[in-house]
């Protein structure tokens, strides 16, 4: 894709200017790594990183009853939470395919404020808008700028910039407020397995908001989409388009504990009971390999004879333990911790055991 | 970005040098170790192996990504470099020494000259950044 065909985020000149490394993604050109994807990595691990992340969308719901709206299109339940907290779900097909999956925050019982994948964007909203009833739906995508700041020291140093008492901001919990006086929506959520914030804003208050956080620490690190990519799969958190898609279920994909069968009809909720009744015939599952050698997105999983029974959906290198790792859907029963896995990496076959994450030193 | 003129270059942005004895050893560039990011791994083939020229004759991969290497000539291995087994990382920090990948005797040394020079090769890096 030619360059100029990409969209730049409202950071782009600054990261730029700090020497990122740019990449397509999902229609953007945006940074995959500023000083390298191990020591990004290891800096949000152990200290504090800040990552440009504008190419997420949202989209707006509005209506008397919007969370009402909202909740008969995804899994998870917006009704067991409060208002001023967020969640994460899947939104489903009829058949129970993941058409993407979500961070929903219920700002009021009249707005709920969505965030969906990049790639989703246009898809998305367009299925939101043929299935909602009872409230309207705006992408907003284009009105918001959007930061995640993660990593242990998160807090430290974003706290003096916000109005909001972020100590007392509670994991999942979400406030309008302002940094350094410019408005924004700031939520302890992230896409790290770190403590930390993700921080909307409108694209005309990105700038000042980031440049008071790189004045406050002028050695923040900045954070590119590789590590992001790295942190991400040590938590097992699902990449849509990798891991997950309309072709996998929640409940295949480990998601299970977003889909509560309990709450009022929504749209997938029969094709997922039947595939519970029936049993989930595929396992989305964490490994780590023995070899040098690291699985990727779409190498086989092979049984002892050597036929595939299954795929690898992401693998690398992970730079916290320093041994290959990956997720792979494997047939059910096979999918255990601690039982065996066979990769197939080019013409030989790597061995490894399947794991419980995080796949991250123990804290 | 360096660009060692006694080197010679091909598109896919490996070296070739001719050493003393005759042989050819090869390399990835420092655009390439700069490109790919934390080399993590590396797999070369074994000694005897004959090369087209061409011929996919190994990988090398970062945290990121898979790249094919490609042999800059024909010719025989000799001799793969063993210490990037336990020391990918070697390839980021010395591309067009301790990072070198094989060895290759080859049947004329001439095929050198068909190869890029280090003008030619830095032109066609700089015209890839555009």
């Amino acid at each position: 894709m030619a360059s100029e065909t990409l969209r730049k985020t409202v950071f782009h000149p600054r990261h730029a200017a700090a020497g990122a490394r740019f990449v397509p993604f999902g229609g953007w050109d945006m940074p995959v790594q500023f000083t390298g994807i191990q020591q990004e990595h290891q800096a949000v691990r152990g200290d504090v990183g800040l990552f440009d992340v504008s190419h997420m969308g949202e989209v707006e719901v509005l209506g008397d009853d919007a969370v009402a709206a909202f909740n008969r299109l995804i899994t998870n339940d917006l009704e067991a939470i409060p208002d001023g907290q967020a969640l994460y779900t899947a939104m489903c097909t009829p058949a129970g395919g993941i058409v993407d999956d979500l961070i929903v925050y219920r700002l009021s019982r009249q707005r709920v404020f969505v965030c969906v994948n990049a790639s989703n964007r246009a898809k998305d909203f367009a299925w939101i808008v043929e299935h909602l009833t009872g409230a309207t739906a705006h992408d907003r995508s284009d009105d918001y700028a959007q930061l995640a700041l993660q990593g242990r020291n998160a807090q430290a140093l974003l706290d003096p910039l916000c109005a909001a008492d972020l100590a007392a901001l509670g994991r999942f919990r979400c406030a309008e407020t302002t940094i350094a006086s410019h408005p924004c929506l700031v939520s302890r959520t992230g896409y790290t397995g770190e403590d930390g914030f993700e921080i909307y804003m409108p694209v005309e208050h990105g700038l000042p908001i980031y440049d008071a956080l790189l004045a406050a620490r002028p050695d923040l690190p900045l954070i590119g989409l590789g590590a992001r990519d790295t942190l991400r799969l040590e938590m097992k958190m699902a990449l849509y388009g990798n891991d997950i898609d309309e072709t996998t279920t929640p409940l295949e994909a480990g998601l299970s504990w977003v889909v509560k069968f309990g709450k009022a009809d929504f749209i997938g909720k029969d094709a997922l009971a039947a595939q519970k009744a029936a049993g989930i015939p595929r396992r989305l599952v964490a490994f780590k390999l023995d070899g040098r050698a690291p699985a990727r997105h779409g190498y086989p999983v092979l049984d002892e004879a050597g036929a595939a029974v299954g795929h690898v959906t992401s693998g690398t290198r992970s730079p916290s333990l320093g041994v290959n790792i990956g997720l792979a859907y494997v047939p059910d029963g096979q999918h255990k911790i601690g039982a065996p896995i066979r990769v197939g990496v080019r013409d030989r076959v790597e061995t490894g055991v399947i794991v419980k994450p995080p796949l991250r030193p123990a804290r | 970005m360096s660009f060692p003129a006694d080197l010679r270059y091909t598109k896919d942005h490996e070296w070739a040098r001719l050493e003393a004895d005759g042989t050819i050893t090869v390399g990835i560039t420092d655009h390439a170790q700069d490109a790919l990011g934390d080399v993590v791994y590396v797999e070369l083939p074994e000694a005897g192996r004959a090369l087209e020229a061409g011929e996919t004759f190994g990988v090398v991969e970062s945290v990121k990504s898979v790249s094919d290497l490609y042999a800059p000539c024909a010719g025989e291995v000799v001799e793969s470099n063993g210490l990037l087994q336990d020391a990918p990382e070697t390839i980021n920090g010395d591309a067009y020494g301790k990072g070198w990948l094989v060895k290759l005797k080859v049947e004329d040394a001439g095929v050198l000259d068909t190869l890029l020079d280090a003008k030619a090769y830095q032109a066609l890096v700089e015209a890839e950044a555009g």
